[in-house]
């Protein structure tokens, strides 16, 4: 069974929990100590991975860190239908899993910094978070505009959508307001209806209607 | 605004022990004043900024520390003290808004089936009971006594839904401890509460804890459970407006399952509490 190192407040293990539950994988979750117990710089964390960094995760005796290759890692091995990694899109799926990382960096970082008093400098994280706000926003606007739900032109999710929605969704936990940025706004709220869809602390837990009147 | 007296008379809790471990002057901020805290081989002090020292003493798990020279004495909580109880401090977490809205927020029972979904409540028992409040007027402290809600997941021990009983007490303006039935063992409560730490008029820290019986959780398995909760309430806490906490009864209105924030306000306002509170008229 694939053994899931695992923090319930962070984004980037919300990205790996939801796709193996949507891929109906079974596996064990085991709980790190995050905040206040920084157990990923521990010993016994930094032997499965060295950076120091949640998620992680173990399969068949091998170790894949990172929320992105790991997202790559589960649809590659175990998506039969294609649909979360599509082999004919893979240049685009790359780009938004680094575009994730760049949201890692600015609004996570503002969050860790006023919830649990990371030191940092808290107005660039934050500058730096509008500014790939703005960005994905606009690419939504237009992906609405030719007909299209998701980061890519596709019928459905993809691991991109996934890479790139628990930080934006926690953006307001690091003092960066969601309203101005519409097309995301609506882009989440269509996230948020997917099937089996489970709110982590910090997303609007309420529930919404599966249909709209 | 500098605080009020009664405010000012508080020993606040500033940290886990462990979160002062070989400090040099590490910065804690209190009550808008900026102190800094030192470990000298295991021994913890605290200092204002123009270098005077500060009484402190170390309980619950936390280190406390006042402005005041002759601060008001620190409640008691006997529980810490029996045997077999687990204690688990689940960190320091910034929320914008005042800490009084914190305290008032832990009091509320109506917003767990919507806010805690699944867990604390279930859309499906959105009512709150009718329950007593009164004052223990030798301690100078609040009551909330038989509340009941039914609870999906009461615990991280709960194995199923269950209907809960809860006692609340407020020993302090910046303090709360819930006593809530104990999955596991008859006749004893288990205990959660809140330390807060108020660093601005509308900012604050809140430290808080789990004191229970518990065999089968790990300890991150239970720190996990009350972080789950807690940050569910931080966003809802920052929505808030206004940040400050409104004690006139004009701003807003409370119902019957706000009889515990009915008496907390009046109890602020009894002790002429004013650092943290909304002015009706600066809104207007």
């Amino acid at each position: 069974m694939i053994q899931f190192h695992d923090y319930p407040l962070s984004g980037n293990c919300f990205k790996v929990r939801f796709l193996l539950e949507q891929l109906g994988l079974e596996y064990q979750s085991i709980l790190v100590d995050f905040y206040p117990g920084y157990e990923h710089k521990s010993p016994r964390f930094l032997n499965i991975n060295p950076l120091g960094q949640l998620p992680a995760i173990m399969d068949k005796g091998r170790a894949v860190r990172d929320a992105q290759a790991i997202l790559v890692y589960l649809a590659a091995a175990y998506d039969k239908s294609g649909k979360w990694f599509p082999r004919d899109h893979q240049g685009e799926v790359y780009q938004w899993l680094a575009f994730a990382d760049q949201l890692t960096g600015s609004i996570s970082a503002a969050r860790l910094h006023d919830a649990m008093f990371y030191r940092l400098d808290v107005s660039k994280a934050r500058t730096e978070g509008i500014k790939l706000l703005r960005i994905i926003d606009e690419h939504l606007w237009f992906a609405e505009k030719d007909g299209h739900d998701w980061l890519l032109p596709l019928p459905h999710p993809t691991i991109a959508d996934v890479a790139c929605l628990p930080y934006i969704a926690l953006a307001e936990e690091g003092g960066i307001d969601l309203a101005p940025f519409f097309s995301v706004s609506r882009w989440m709220e269509r996230f948020m209806r997917l099937e089996n869809f489970k709110p982590m602390p910090g997303m609007m837990p309420l529930q919404m209607p599966k249909e709209t009147p | 605004m500098t605080p009020d007296t009664f405010t000012r008379s508080q020993w606040y809790a500033i940290g886990r022990l462990p979160d002062f471990e070989g400090a040099e002057a590490k910065p804690v901020r209190l009550l808008s004043q900026d102190l800094t805290v030192s470990d000298a081989a295991g021994v913890l002090s605290v200092n204002d900024a123009d270098g005077r020292s500060l009484l402190t003493q170390i309980r619950y798990g936390h280190l406390w520390t006042t402005l005041s020279d002759t601060p008001r004495p620190l409640y008691d909580v006997p529980e810490f003290d029996e045997p077999d109880r687990r204690l688990v401090t689940a960190g320091g977490v910034g929320v914008r808004c005042s800490g009084l809205r914190c305290v008032e927020n832990f009091l509320d029972m109506a917003h767990f089936p919507f806010v805690h979904t699944d867990i604390l409540g279930v859309e499906e028992h959105p009512s709150v009971e009718s329950y007593d409040v009164s004052m223990d007027a030798e301690k100078d402290e609040i009551w909330a006594t038989k509340c009941k809600f039914f609870q999906p997941m009461a615990s991280a021990a709960a194995s199923g839904g269950q209907m809960t009983e809860y006692k609340y007490r407020v020993p302090h303006p910046y303090s709360t401890i819930l006593y809530k039935t104990c999955p596991i063992r008859e006749d004893v409560w288990d205990l959660v509460g809140l330390f807060i730490q108020p660093v601005e008029e509308d900012e604050c820290i809140v430290h808080s804890f789990i004191l229970v019986f518990d065999e089968e959780n790990t300890d991150t398995g239970l720190l996990h459970f009350q972080q789950n909760i807690f940050l569910q309430d931080r966003m809802i806490l920052e929505n808030q407006v206004p940040r400050k906490l409104p004690l006139d009864p004009r701003w807003e209105l409370p119902t019957r399952a706000d009889a515990s924030s009915i008496a907390y306000r009046r109890w602020l306002k009894a002790n002429e509490l004013q650092w943290g509170v909304a002015l009706f008229n600066e809104a207007a």
